[in-house]
C-alpha cells in the first residue's frame, strides 16, 4: 500500500479530534498540535496536558476571567497584530459567558496581567487562546450558576442568565458580580465544558465590527507611536553600516552640544541619541551617522549567487519524510530547481517602543508578538530580575512575523536605564527597519517526482536549503542591541520548528497521496543575512514548488490539473474547497485572448490547519511580460468561523500580500551592501496592480475546531499565480519573484 | 527656534519650532494629532498624507516654514470615532482596515479626490491612490469604502 503522508500527519495531529468534534471541546486537537510550535518557543510550560487550547499552559480560570464589582475582565496572552483577533477572541468569551461584548473589559498581552501564551504567531491565536476562552468562559459561567443555585437552594440547571444577571424561574435575580462571591475562580479548568448547541451561538459565526477601527480612522491614540507620556523624551539609534562592524571613532561631545540633545549613549558598538524633541533627535542621529567611523563587518553576498552559496554553507540536514520504497515511477516525471530571494516584512510603520525605568521597575510598551519572551530577553540583557521588567503590548503597524519590534523594545529599554525616571520613545527610521529587520530566508528547493503507469503519483523527492525561520527571543543575544554592547551577548543556536508545523520545511510534505517520499531539509545555520519568521515561513515556496510539479505532471499525463489533484486527495474538506473553487471559477474556462492564462493551487496550511484552494486568471503582456491579475477565486475552510467578515478580510489581504511577494518582491543586495533601504529599493504592490476581481468563498464548519486563518492563502496564491503564468506563456518560471525574472526549468 | 503659525483643521497655532521641522512632527508632537503617521520620511508610502490647501501632500517632507497662510487638514478634521464623517463612516462600514496604520493617510488622499471629483471612475481612483502603500492587503476594501462615498457624495469638510 502506498504510504500516505496525509494519514501520517493526521494521526500525529488532528485526526483524533474527529470523534469529539460535535461537542466542540477541541481537546485532543489542541493538545497535539501545540507541542513544539513557534508559539511556545519560550516561557510556556505545559501544566495541564489534558486541557484544551492555552489552558494547557495557563490552567487557572482566573488567569482568563475575573469578575468583580467593577465588571467582567477577560485576559488573553495573545496580541492584536492587525488581523482582528482581539475582536474575535472577545466574541468567543462573550458568547460563552453569555454576556454582551460591550460588558467585557478585554485585555491583551501584558506580563503583569495576562496569561503567558508565548508568541502570537503561526495562525495559532484563535486555535490556542480562542479555544481556551471558549472553554474557560463557559466553565466560569457554570460556576456562577452553581453559586446562585447554592444561595437559592435551586438546581443550577433551571437557572438562566441574561446580560450578566442570573435569573431563577421565580424571578429572583443575582448579578455575576454577586454570584462570584461564592466561587473560587482560582482553580484549574476542567477538561470538559458545558455544551452549547451551535444554533444558540449569537456571536460566534457573526460579523461583529472590529473594536479598533473607529479610532484608527479618526486619529485616536491607536498605536504605540501615539503614546505620549509626561516628560517623554525622543531617542534615535545609530546603527553600524553592516552587522559586526566595529566603531573606530565617534565624537559624542559634538552631538551632545546640539540643540535639545540630552544624552548620547555609547556602549561598544551601540549608539543612540536622546533629545527633548523628536526632530532634534533625528538631526542628532543624522549627525551621528556622519561622524561615526566604522571598520569591518560581515561581508554581504552577491544576490546572483546566493542560492549556490546556501548549498555550501554549514548546515544541518533534517530528514522530513522518508516513506515507502525506492521504486521510481515509470510514467511522466518533473524535475525542478525553485528559488526565492530574501523578503522583508515591510511594515508600513517602522518599529517603535516606549520604555520607562521608574522606582526600580522597567516598563516597556512594545508591539512585540511575545511579551513574555521579550521580557526575559530584556531582563537578561540588563541584568534585571524578571519581576523588575514589565512588557505591555501596544499595537504597532502590521508585522507579519518577527520584524524589528523586539529589537526596538530592547533599544528603548537600554536607553531608559541610562535616564531613570524619564519615559523614552524610540522610533526606528525607515532605512533602519529595512536594513535591520530579520528577513524571510532566501531558499532553494529541488524537486524530482514521477507518476506510475496509471498516472498516479509514485515517487516524490524534495530537498530544500534554508536559513532559520524562527530566530525568536530565546535569549538576550537574539536582540540586536544586546549584540552591539561593549560586552556583547551572543545569539542562542538556531533550532528549526519541528514538523508537523515545520520551519523552512513548512508544507514541504505534499498532502497528496504519494507512493513514496524522500524529503529533506538543509538547515543553514551560518546566515548570510539574519532571518526569522515571516508569514507562512517556508510554506510560500514549498507550496509553490509542489503545486508547480502537480500542474506539470497533470499536463504531461493529459489530465486536467484540478481533476488530477482530486484524484490524489482523500480528505473530504480538501476536496470540498477545491470543488467549490473549481465551480465558482468555472474552471477550466478562460478568455481566448492570447497572453491569458489560468492557474489553480491548493494547500492545507501546515497540513493540519486551514484549507485553501485558489484559481487565478492572469494576462501576461507579450512584449513587456508585465503580469496583470484579472481574477482570483478562492474557497477556504478554517473550521468553525468566528467572524466571517474578519476571515474574509484576512483572506483578501493574504491574496494581495502574497501576490506582492510573488510577483514583485526581493531584497536587493550585492557585495556593496543592501540596496533595499527604502520603498524605491523594495517595491511592493500599489493600487494600480490590484487584481480586478476577487471572489472569496468560506466553507463554515460549525462545531469543528478553530484552525486559524491569517496565513492560509500565502502559499496557494503564489502557486496559482505561477501556474497561471506558465499557462499564459508556455514557460514555467521557477525563480521568484515572477515579475522580474524569466527563466525556464 | 523660530515662531511659526500653522493653520490646522480650522484653527491657527503659533509654535516655537525649528523652521526646517517637517509638518508631520509638528502635527504629531506639538499639536497632539495622531492621524498623520510616520512611515518612511521619504514621501514613498503616504502614511503621513494630509491636505494642504485641499491637495494631498506628504507631511513628512513638507517643512513647516512656508506654511504661513496655508490651510492644513488632517483626518481629525473629518470627524471623530463617535461622529465619523462620511468617508470615515464608509471605512468603518466596509471594515476597511487590518492593522490600520496606513488608513488615516488613505482617507486623506481619497478625501482630496472626492472633493475634486465626487464620482471618480475606477481607473481614476487607482491612479490617485497609487502613492499610498498598504502592507496588509486591505486595498480592495479601501476601494470599496471610496466607492461607497462616491455613490453617496462627500461633503467638503472645510
Amino acid at each position: 500500500m502506498p504510504a500516505s503522508t496525509e494519514k501520517g500527519f493526521s494521526r500525529r495531529a488532528f485526526l483524533q479530534g474527529g470523534a469529539l468534534l460535535m461537542v466542540f471541546t477541541l481537546v485532543p486537537a489542541s493538545r497535539r498540535v501545540l507541542a513544539d510550535t513557534e508559539v511556545d518557543t519560550l516561557g510556556t510550560v505545559v501544566l495541564a496536558p489534558d486541557l484544551p487550547g492555552s489552558l494547557r499552559t495557563n490552567p487557572y480560570l482566573d488567569a482568563w476571567i475575573k469578575i468583580g464589582s467593577d465588571g467582567i475582565t477577560v485576559y488573553t496572552g495573545k496580541v492584536e497584530l492587525g488581523t482582528g483577533v482581539k475582536t474575535a477572541l472577545l466574541q468567543i468569551a462573550a458568547e460563552r459567558l453569555e454576556v454582551s461584548p460591550g460588558s467585557i473589559r478585554f485585555l491583551t498581552a501584558d506580563t503583569a496581567l495576562t496569561p503567558n501564551e508565548g508568541y502570537t504567531a503561526g495562525s495559532h491565536s484563535i486555535f490556542d487562546s480562542g479555544t481556551a476562552l471558549f472553554n474557560a468562559a463557559a466553565q466560569v459561567r457554570q460556576l456562577l450558576l452553581e453559586s446562585a443555585g447554592r444561595t437559592w437552594r435551586l438546581d443550577p440547571s433551571i437557572l438562566k442568565t441574561h446580560d450578566a444577571v442570573i435569573q431563577a424561574p421565580s424571578g429572583q435575580k443575582m448579578t455575576y458580580a454577586d454570584a462570584v462571591a461564592g466561587v473560587e475562580l482560582h482553580q484549574y479548568a476542567k477538561a470538559d465544558s458545558p455544551l452549547m448547541p451551535i444554533s444558540d451561538f449569537k456571536l460566534i459565526g457573526h460579523s461583529l465590527p472590529r473594536l479598533d477601527i473607529p479610532a484608527k480612522v479618526s486619529g485616536g491614540a491607536a498605536f504605540i507611536q501615539d503614546i505620549r507620556l509626561p516628560g517623554m523624551l525622543h531617542a534615535r539609534v545609530i546603527r553600524p553600516p553592516r552587522p559586526s562592524a566595529s566603531l573606530e571613532r565617534f565624537d559624542s561631545e559634538l552631538i551632545r552640544s546640539m540643540p535639545g540633545v540630552l544624552e548620547v549613549v555609547h556602549d561598544g558598538n551601540y549608539l543612540a541619541v536622546v533629545a527633548h524633541d523628536e526632530w532634534q533627535a533625528i538631526k542628532a542621529m543624522r549627525k551621528g551617522y556622519e561622524l561615526a567611523q566604522w571598520n569591518g563587518g560581515d561581508p554581504v553576498p552577491e544576490s546572483s549567487t546566493i542560492h549556490e552559496l546556501l548549498t555550501r554553507l554549514p548546515a544541518k540536514r533534517y530528514p522530513i519524510s522518508h516513506e515507502g520504497g525506492s521504486l521510481k515511477g515509470s510514467g511522466a516525471r518533473f524535475q525542478a530547481r525553485v528559488t526565492k530571494q530574501y523578503l522583508m516584512h515591510g511594515s508600513i510603520g517602522p518599529s517603535c517602543s516606549v520604555a520607562w525605568f521608574k522606582e526600580g521597575l522597567l516598563t516597556v510598551w512594545t508591539h512585540t508578538q511575545g511579551v513574555y519572551p521579550l521580557r526575559a530577553g530584556i531582563a537578561e540583557m540588563l541584568g534585571l530580575p524578571l519581576e523588575k521588567v514589565r512588557c505591555i503590548h501596544t499595537e504597532g503597524s502590521g508585522c507579519y512575523g518577527h520584524n524589528g519590534a523586539d529589537d526596538a523594545a530592547a533599544d528603548a529599554a537600554l536607553i531608559a536605564m541610562r535616564l531613570p525616571g524619564q519615559p523614552i520613545r524610540v522610533q526606528w527610521m525607515r532605512e533602519q527597519e529595512n536594513l535591520w529587520e530579520p528577513y524571510s530566508s532566501a531558499m532553494l528547493t529541488q524537486l524530482d517526482a514521477g507518476l506510475d503507469g496509471q498516472g498516479r503519483l509514485e515517487d516524490w523527492s524534495y530537498e530544500l536549503w534554508t536559513t532559520p525561520h524562527n530566530e525568536r527571543i530565546v535569549n538576550a543575544g537574539r536582540l540586536i542591541p544586546a549584540r552591539l554592547l561593549a560586552y556583547p551577548f551572543v545569539s542562542a543556536p538556531s533550532i528549526p520548528i519541528a514538523q508537523p508545523e515545520g520551519d523552512g520545511d513548512r508544507n514541504a510534505v505534499p498532502l497528496y497521496t504519494v507512493g513514496s517520499t524522500r524529503i529533506d531539509m538543509n538547515f543553514v545555520t551560518d546566515m548570510p543575512f539574519r532571518t526569522s519568521a515571516m508569514r507562512s515561513l517556508g510554506a510560500h515556496i514549498n507550496i509553490y514548488a509542489i503545486e508547480a510539479c502537480i500542474d506539470e505532471l497533470a499536463r504531461q499525463s493529459g489530465s486536467d490539473p484540478v481533476a488530477f489533484r482530486l484524484t490524489h486527495l482523500t480528505d473530504p474538506r480538501a476536496r470540498a474547497v477545491i470543488e467549490q473553487t473549481r465551480d465558482a471559477f468555472g474552471w477550466p474556462q478562460r478568455p481566448a485572448t492570447p497572453g491569458t492564462g489560468i492557474g489553480f493551487a491548493f494547500a492545507r496550511y501546515k497540513n493540519i490547519m486551514g484549507y485553501c484552494a485558489i484559481a487565478v486568471q492572469v494576462y501576461v503582456h507579450p512584449q513587456t511580460q508585465v503580469i496583470e491579475v484579472e481574477r482570483v477565486v478562492t474557497a477556504v475552510d478554517v473550521g468553525q468561523i468566528v467572524n466571517p467578515d474578519g476571515l474574509r478580510n484576512q483572506v483578501e489581504g493574504g491574496i494581495v500580500q502574497s501576490m506582492s511577494w510573488t510577483l514583485y518582491e526581493a531584497v536587493s543586495y550585492n557585495a556593496e551592501g543592501v540596496r533595499s533601504y527604502d520603498w524605491s529599493g523594495y517595491p511592493i504592490l500599489r493600487f494600480p496592480q490590484l487584481p480586478s476581481h476577487v471572489d472569496v468563498h468560506m466553507l463554515d464548519q460549525p462545531g469543528q475546531p478553530f484552525l486559524g486563518a491569517a496565513e492560509i492563502v500565502q502559499g496557494p496564491m503564489a502557486a496559482a499565480l505561477g501556474n497561471a503564468v506558465a499557462d499564459a506563456t508556455g514557460r514555467r518560471r521557477l525563480n521568484l519573484p515572477l515579475g522580474r525574472a524569466v527563466e525556464e526549468a | 527656534m523660530t515662531t511659526t503659525t500653522l493653520h490646522v483643521n480650522g484653527s491657527a497655532h503659533t509654535l516655537d519650532i525649528d523652521p526646517d521641522m517637517p509638518l508631520l512632527y509638528a502635527l504629531r508632537n506639538h499639536l497632539g494629532l495622531n492621524g498623520a503617521k510616520y512611515g518612511c520620511g521619504l514621501g514613498q508610502c503616504g502614511a503621513c498624507t494630509v491636505l494642504l490647501d485641499d491637495k494631498p501632500v506628504f507631511s513628512c517632507l513638507t517643512p513647516c516654514s512656508g506654511m504661513e497662510g496655508r490651510k492644513i487638514r488632517t483626518v481629525e478634521s473629518l470627524g471623530s470615532a463617535e461622529q465619523p464623517g462620511p468617508l470615515q463612516q464608509a471605512f468603518i462600514d466596509t471594515q476597511a482596515a487590518q492593522c490600520g496604520y496606513c488608513i488615516a493617510g488613505m482617507i486623506m488622499r481619497a478625501q482630496a479626490l472626492l472633493e475634486q471629483e465626487p464620482h471618480p471612475g475606477e481607473e481614476a481612483i487607482l491612479a490617485h491612490m497609487a502613492p499610498n502603500l498598504c502592507r496588509c492587503g486591505t486595498h480592495l476594501r479601501i476601494l470599496e469604502a471610496i466607492r461607497h462615498v462616491s455613490k453617496d457624495g462627500v461633503k467638503h469638510a472645510g
